[in-house]
């Protein structure tokens, strides 16, 4: 349970069943009058935005989050489904509660899987993920033409530009903080 | 804060000094761990039990105006427990002076005065006050404007009906005071609903509203002042009523300041005032911040 006074950017609580990150933060107090506490605060499940006022005395429950680690297992549709490899209890994500993870996603890859409660509600990545190279076009030698990359596409299905040296088949690093090519994978 | 903002804080702080030296007023300093503030329900003291640390210099400084002293400001710093934002800091520092013989009109003309006088003293180049990106002209003449007609103009709203509904915090901050924002000068708002202004003393013939005023620049509150309550069992029955809110919002009730009630009905018909100095500096400096204007905030210590 949170008080007023405990409120400030990234506190997490539970709004209507929702948990909720307070992104902005200001205390007001009209001379001789009783504070306010100004809150913006981003619903962690949808991403929607809320502006709201609170006084003194008002309280808060926590929002209940533990990130586990846990294995991508596979998908089915748009659901994605992961393992805790310790209890073998296994939950399910959305494609769209995912975003941008999904382009990374292998099977038996290790996540942190967010939990509010029962409910998945984000992953974090590893840094760097290794996926292999599904097709790309051939790199004429000599090509003078001053292009300095390529599309690739991935065993995932994620698309990105990479050097022209690289080929099908290839293993190469990706950054998940911005989904671009770090370097190649040898051997 | 850098070094410049420090020296200007300390020429400011030397210009006020000057400016009442220069108008015959007494420079005291009173004791900041006391026995017992003035109970209000809305202000919270810090206390190293069994006493509390300063909310406001008010009391010691009112029971030097029953001494017979006639003209007193302090710079002092001041205590106020859950206080932290933007503009506020737990630990601030706070101008008070006060004047017998006087109503809060007398103290309107001092602010008019004191802010053209650090202007010209302290911001030599261009003599004018910034917030938001707003350039406030003390020089301008001020705009006064009552709490009925500022509700009524900016909100649409009573005043009346706002304390009822129990919303006026909010309209005073979400509406009020960012239309003030507009006035290229300082805006003097004035004559607050009685319940409003618990140790000053009431309109003559308007027993309904106070003569208390509060000095903005910019919609940035920089001063409270007013005509003071001089009558002690007046005073004692609202510090009881202050505490009965307190209680009956699940907070404890606040000690009496009984020496103060003891002088209080040899006090001549006065009026005083406090001022922010920190948010003073933050005008003159064009900070957006209180954290830029002082040396250490407490999350730095």
């Amino acid at each position: 349970m949170y008080t007023v006074a405990d409120l400030k950017k990234g506190l997490k609580i539970t709004l209507d069943g929702d948990p909720y990150l307070v992104v902005a933060f200001d205390f007001v107090k009209p001379g001789k009058g009783q504070a306010l506490y100004r809150t913006k605060m981003r619903n962690m499940i949808n991403g929607t935005l809320l502006d709201r006022t609170y006084r003194s005395g008002e309280t808060f429950e926590s929002a209940n989050l533990e990130d586990r680690q846990m294995e991508y297992l596979y998908k089915e549709g748009t659901h994605y489904t992961f393992m805790d490899q310790a209890t073998y209890e296994q939950v399910v994500m959305e494609e769209e509660t995912l975003g941008d993870a999904k382009n990374f996603l292998l099977e038996n890859l290790k996540v942190d899987v967010m939990l509010f409660g029962e409910k998945a509600i984000g992953v974090s990545l590893p840094n760097f993920v290794n996926l292999r190279v599904t097709a790309t076009e051939q790199w004429a030698k000599g090509d003078t033409s001053g292009n300095d990359s390529k599309p690739a596409t991935v065993e995932t299905g994620y698309v990105l530009r990479v050097p022209p040296f690289i080929e099908e088949g290839e293993l190469i690093v990706i950054d998940t903080r911005n989904g671009e090519y770090s370097t190649r994978v040898k051997g | 804060m850098n070094g410049h903002t420090l020296w200007l804080r300390a020429r400011i702080i030397r210009a006020i000094r000057c400016f009442f030296w220069d108008r015959g007023f007494l420079e005291v300093e009173t004791p900041l761990l006391i026995p017992a503030n003035a109970p209000e329900e809305y202000i919270n003291p810090i206390s190293p039990l069994p006493w509390q640390l300063q909310t406001s210099p008010e009391l010691c400084m009112k029971r030097l105006l029953c001494r017979g002293h006639k003209r007193l400001f302090q710079i002092s710093h001041c205590w106020r427990a859950e206080e932290r934002g933007q503009n506020h800091l737990s630990e601030f520092t706070m101008l008070e002076w006060y004047r017998a013989d006087s109503d809060y009109n007398a103290l309107i003309d001092d602010c008019q005065e004191l802010l053209q006088h650090i202007a010209k003293a302290c911001l030599v180049d261009s003599p004018v006050y910034h917030y938001n990106r707003a350039a406030i002209d003390p020089f301008a003449p001020w705009a006064k404007i009552s709490v009925q007609e500022a509700f009524l103009r900016f909100s649409n709203t009573s005043v009346w009906s706002c304390l009822e509904k129990g919303i006026y915090e909010e309209i005073l901050t979400e509406v009020i005071e960012p239309a003030l924002t507009v006035f290229s000068m300082p805006v003097i708002l004035t004559d607050y609903p009685a319940e409003l202004a618990a140790l000053s003393r009431l309109k003559p013939g308007q027993p309904e509203l106070a003569e208390r005023f509060e000095l903005y620049l910019a919609g940035l509150e920089l001063a409270n002042g007013f005509s003071e309550l001089n009558d002690a069992a007046e005073q004692r029955k609202r510090f009881e009523e202050a505490n009965q809110l307190r209680i009956k919002d699940g907070r404890h009730a606040l000690p009496l300041p009984e020496r103060f009630l003891d002088e209080l009905d040899a006090m001549p018909p006065s009026a005083g005032i406090a001022m922010g100095i920190d948010r003073l500096v933050m005008l003159a400096a064009g900070a957006e911040s209180i954290d830029e204007v002082v040396a250490f905030t407490p999350e730095q210590l």
